[in-house]
Order: C-alpha cells, then sequence, then structure tokens
C-alpha cells in the first residue's frame, strides 16, 4: 500500500514536470509564430525592438512562467525521486507530449515521419540517460 | 518546397544543437572546481559567479535561448524538436572522448535512435502553411 501511495506521488509529480515543459514550449512556440519571423523584425527595428517584441508578447511570458514552474516542479521531483527514473521519464513525456500539443493547439503537420521522430528521441533519450 | 533552410538557418540550427550541451558541460566543470553548495556556503553561488567555466556555460545558455527562440520563429516545434534532443548526442560524446568516461552499448543505440529522427525531420518541409494566417498577414501589410 505504501509502496502504490510513493509511486503514485513519483509519477504525479513526473507528470507535472513533464505538463509544465509541455506548455511552457507550446506557449513559446506560439508567441514565436505570432510575432513572426525575428530576423525580419530585426532588420526593420534592430536588435532592441526585436527583444521588446519578444518580452512584451503575453504568449511568452506566461510560456516563460510556465518553464519557471517547471523548473522548481523537477526541484520537488528530484528531492522524492531518483534522478534516473525522473531524468528520463519527464524528458520522453515531454518529447510525445509536444508532438500531441503541436498538432492539437499549434495545428502543426505532424505526419508519420514526425510521429516517428518523436518516438525514436523519446526512446532515444530514455537508452541514454540510463 | 517554399519552407527549405538557408545555410544562415543552418548555422542558427547548429547553435542551438551545440549551445545548450557545452553550456552544461561548462557549467559543470565549473561547479566541480567550485564545490558542493550547501545552505551553509550560500556564499560560494556568488564566488561561482567569477568562474571562467560558469561565465562561459552561463553566456552559451543564453546564446542557446536566443537561437532556439529565432529558431522557433521560422520552423516547427516537432521540427525543432529532434536538433535539441541531439543535445544529448553531444553530451554522450562529449563524456566519452573528452571526459573518458565508458559508453555502453545501450548508450550507442540511443544515439542511434536520435541520430534516426533528425534523418527522419530534416528532409521535411521546416514550417506548416497555415493558409488563413498569410491572408491575415497579407491583409495586415495592405
Amino acid at each position: 500500500m505504501t509502496v502504490h501511495a510513493s509511486d503514485l506521488r513519483a509519477w504525479s509529480s513526473i507528470l507535472t514536470v513533464a505538463a509544465l515543459a509541455i506548455a511552457g514550449e507550446c506557449l513559446i512556440a506560439a508567441a514565436m509564430r505570432r510575432l513572426g519571423d525575428l530576423d525580419d523584425i530585426r532588420a526593420r527595428s534592430g536588435m532592441k525592438g526585436a527583444i521588446r517584441a519578444v518580452l512584451t508578447s503575453p504568449l511568452f511570458l506566461t510560456g516563460a512562467i510556465c518553464m519557471a514552474l517547471n523548473f522548481f516542479a523537477l526541484l520537488f521531483t528530484l528531492s522524492a525521486v531518483d534522478l534516473s527514473l525522473a531524468g528520463p521519464a519527464s524528458a520522453s513525456l515531454t518529447y510525445i507530449g509536444n508532438a500531441a500539443a503541436a498538432k492539437l493547439f499549434l495545428h502543426e503537420n505532424v505526419d508519420r515521419r514526425r510521429w516517428l521522430a518523436a518516438l525514436c528521441v523519446c526512446v532515444g533519450v530514455y537508452l541514454i540517460s540510463k | 518546397m517554399k519552407h527549405t533552410l538557408t545555410p544562415q538557418r543552418y548555422l542558427i540550427l547548429l547553435a542551438v544543437t551545440l549551445s545548450a550541451p557545452l553550456g552544461d558541460a561548462l557549467l559543470t566543470r565549473g561547479m566541480r572546481q567550485i564545490g558542493t553548495v550547501d545552505l551553509h556556503h550560500l556564499g560560494l553561488l556568488w564566488q561561482a559567479l567569477f568562474n571562467p567555466y560558469i561565465d562561459a556555460g552561463i553566456l552559451l545558455l543564453i546564446g542557446f535561448f536566443a537561437s532556439y527562440m529565432t529558431a522557433l520563429s521560422w520552423a516547427d516545434l516537432t521540427f525543432l524538436m529532434p536538433a535539441t534532443a541531439f543535445g544529448y548526442v553531444v553530451l554522450a560524446l562529449l563524456s566519452r572522448f573528452w571526459l573518458h568516461e565508458p559508453l555502453s552499448g545501450r548508450r550507442w543505440a540511443g544515439i542511434l535512435l536520435i541520430v534516426c529522427a533528425v534523418g527522419f525531420v530534416a528532409n521535411g518541409p521546416s514550417l506548416t502553411e497555415h493558409p488563413e494566417l498569410n491572408r491575415m498577414d497579407s491583409g495586415a501589410a495592405r
């Protein structure tokens, strides 16, 4: 019974880490998509203009907050779960979750080739991190 | 084939791939010189800021973030994912050939899989076409 409770706590904190990373990356990607090509913005308004455009985007700021929360959630998780489980599990879940979220929310064309790539990355990261 | 990459964009992808693992490796080396930081020795964190390896690592990680944001402005998230994952391969190779750590067969298999993933997406388009967004952009330009 105790083992189940600690397992549940470990996996829920790993899932929280992955969910925050997925939300952060998708929000930042959506912000950059909405802003358009940064090279063009830099050509028009200079480096300061490009930095201002990024830092004043609400989507970017929300994404950055999610990434900051992801960092603290990872620290919390590492205090309770072994790195050898938390590292590969959260990274693999993040890659698969990113592919699904990119298709659902960013409407990216995630074809069979990209799904296969996400799966290879997921298993590859797991094997390297073990 | 509108969204093929220019040589300059390949350079940005290279920066995305290399800057994060190199930055992490430099931070690790710097923190090994500084020693273990605990609640009673928080001053070591301030000292760490004056370590050249830590400074170089921080600069590289800022460079990673800037190049990643730039790449996201002209490429799909799912196109960039294998490029960022390739950082794990660079880290593994650095640990094998620079730090002389042993690399197991399992890790070589992981490296092979991530290289395959990069190959899968590298030949495809980098950005999904959104006709409705393009119409809005051309409308705003007028």
